[in-house]
């Protein structure tokens, strides 16, 4: 089959590997029909993230038509589903308690190691997402082999397209827990950092969580263009100081919530930012935190900072002390996707959430290198691209 | 209290003392004790403890979830055959007999006179209520010398720690999943990657 695989940075091509067959009996194989790059597809582009091998294949949102499955799978041949990004086998205690990003069971215990010496546990096993989480397959490629596939892919309606449910997978959960772990109150306000797809969909998530303001900040005016559409006031921080203006625009309070929905690469020529691009580079520090600092520091006394942002290692100068005088609270980690998505996918049926709207570009799958550039070098306009391993099937 | 334990010092289990002499404090606690290299690791597994004892007590099965446990051959009801695997292709060979056992709650061995690597240890088994049961595993081992010592002290020493935590790891997932984890793309990669 064929399959993007990374190579190195800023390198990934379309290469010919082995199509997967089960291997598991929990296991499934899913024909991809629709599969995203995702923003934090881009720290692997940028070799941010380290334990990739050259020939990996990277990609965790997809969705797709079951066309194998194990003795143990529930799932039948040609169902459509979306599947979760983390690797969950539903029978440990976190998958009890619904944490299933925290499950150890979906990763080798070979693959344990590093994590448990970088974060003194082991991560969740995610699709394409380097050795450290399990060196699986990722769903940038036309099959995909699905463990515990009993557990995690959600069976979507007929009829309903695929872009419509296809960030079930990942994004829209993300957005959504970011929002949920804001512990948002009737007549809060709430700032977003980052109106890339999870701060999108968390100011939406926000709004439906009764919040009174939302406040997204960014510095591509197309994305703020689009958090505005869903309601939310903008600022864009190339133009504008931003906490003097969260200070003026919630009464010198603060906002009672914010959300880092930026991460580990910040853009933005500040000072910290600019020190921590040099520390990175000469791996003194691995991570960029600009937008927590400043989300901390904005935040109201006694508020909720929620991170859904992806950190890999250390950060400097994360101001601790004004995070314990000012009280605040902070919620962040992996998505539990397998919890969110049946819920989500009934609020996406009724029309409160919209999903498209979304999607810049779509593309076949052979050009999914092309797709990486487009996403690194033009986020204003390239706000998602959905790859299609089927205009390829087409064009063939 | 089945994690062996130090009680001059304070209540933590011995595997995670700071002190040389730990090894020889562990030996003074187990029967018939071999070896004082001690390496430990517990986990906490979701399944009854009749469950986890009865799967753990059918010693040819352990190869399962051992990665470098080739095989176990069961001889009489205390005493097995252990294969193995050494790095290029070799194997080590003990005979370990039962020394202590209380059925649910623990095990202990030693190795027999002639045994490759001797050794001694005792896995425990607690019940752990709704969270399942907490198995421990406290190994002892002499670190071997000579020709088959320069084999063995690459598998025993490498990371002897990390070996027992990843096989008890697996032992978790086949309990609690009914599977090994495993990024495989077909069978016969799966089986070339071993565990």
């Amino acid at each position: 089959m064929k399959a993007l695989a990374w190579h190195g940075k800023h390198d990934v091509r379309i290469d010919t590997v082995d199509d997967p067959e089960i291997v598991n009996p929990r296991d499934a194989i899913i024909k991809v029909t629709s599969t995203a790059i995702c923003g934090s597809d881009l720290h692997l582009y940028d070799a941010y993230i380290p334990t990739l091998k050259a020939g990996d294949v990277l990609g965790h949102e997809f969705m797709g038509e079951v066309v194998e499955v194990g003795a143990k799978s529930t799932l039948k041949k040609g169902q459509r589903v979306v599947v979760p990004f983390t690797i969950a086998c539903g029978e440990c205690f976190h998958c009890g308690k619904h944490q299933y990003s925290a499950c150890p069971n979906g990763l080798p215990a070979d693959n344990q190691d590093i994590a448990r010496e970088l974060y003194g546990t082991e991560m969740s096993g995610l699709f394409g997402y380097s050795h450290m989480t399990g060196g699986y397959a990722g769903g940038q490629a036309e099959y995909v082999r699905v463990p515990f596939s009993d557990v995690g892919p959600i069976v979507i309606p007929d009829g309903v397209d695929d872009d419509k449910v296809l960030f079930l997978s990942d994004i829209l959960p993300t957005g959504w827990q970011a929002a949920e772990y804001a512990q948002i109150e009737p007549g809060d306000t709430v700032a977003v950092w980052g109106c890339g797809p999870v701060g999108l969909f968390a100011v939406q998530s926000a709004f439906l969580m009764g919040a009174e303001r939302v406040i997204a900040i960014d510095h591509f005016p197309h994305r703020l263009e689009l958090a505005k559409r869903f309601g939310a006031e903008t600022i864009n921080f190339e133009e504008t100081a931003t906490y003097e203006a969260l200070m003026e625009m919630t009464g010198g309070i603060g906002p009672d919530a914010v959300i880092d929905a930026v991460g580990l690469e910040a853009h933005g020529l500040f000072v910290d930012n600019v020190i921590d691009q040099i520390k990175a580079s000469t791996f003194l520090g691995t991570d960029r935190p600009h937008s927590i600092r400043q989300a901390i520091i904005a935040c109201r006394k006694g508020g909720r900072v929620s991170m859904p942002a992806v950190y890999g290692g250390f950060v400097d100068k994360f101001p601790l002390g004004a995070f314990m005088e000012k009280g605040l609270t902070l919620k962040t980690g992996q998505t539990h996707v397998q919890h969110y998505m049946p819920g989500l996918l009934n609020a996406i049926m009724e029309d409160k959430i919209d999903t498209e709207f979304l999607i810049s570009h779509r593309m076949p799958l052979s050009e999914a290198p092309e797709g990486y550039r487009m996403f690194k070098d033009k986020q204003n306009e390239v706000t998602k691209i959905v790859l299609k391993p089927g205009m390829d099937r087409a064009a063939a | 209290m089945t994690d062996l334990a130090n009680p001059q010092a304070d209540d933590a289990p011995l595997i995670a003392s700071k002190r040389k002499e730990a090894g020889a404090d562990a030996a003074g606690q187990l029967p018939e004790a071999q070896g004082d290299a001690l390496v430990g690791n517990a986990v906490t597994i979701n399944r009854p403890v009749a469950e986890v004892y009865a799967y753990f007590r059918d010693f040819a099965k352990l190869p399962s979830f051992m990665e470098n446990v080739e095989r176990i051959d069961v001889l009489d009801d205390s005493r097995s055959h252990w294969v193995v695997k050494a790095p290029g292709g070799g194997t080590v060979e003990w005979d370990a007999r039962i020394t202590e056992e209380e059925p649910e709650r623990l095990i202990a061995w030693t190795s027999e006179e002639g045994a490759d690597v001797p050794n001694s240890g005792r896995i425990s088994f607690r019940d752990a209520g709704a969270r399942g049961t907490v198995v421990s595993a406290v190994i002892l081992y002499d670190p071997p010398g000579g020709f088959i010592g320069r084999v063995v002290a690459k598998m025993f020493q490498r990371e002897p720690a990390i070996q027992a935590r990843r096989d008890l790891r697996r032992f978790k997932q086949l309990l609690e999943t009914g599977e090994i984890a495993t990024p495989a793309m077909n069978p016969k990669q799966f089986e070339e990657m071993g565990l």
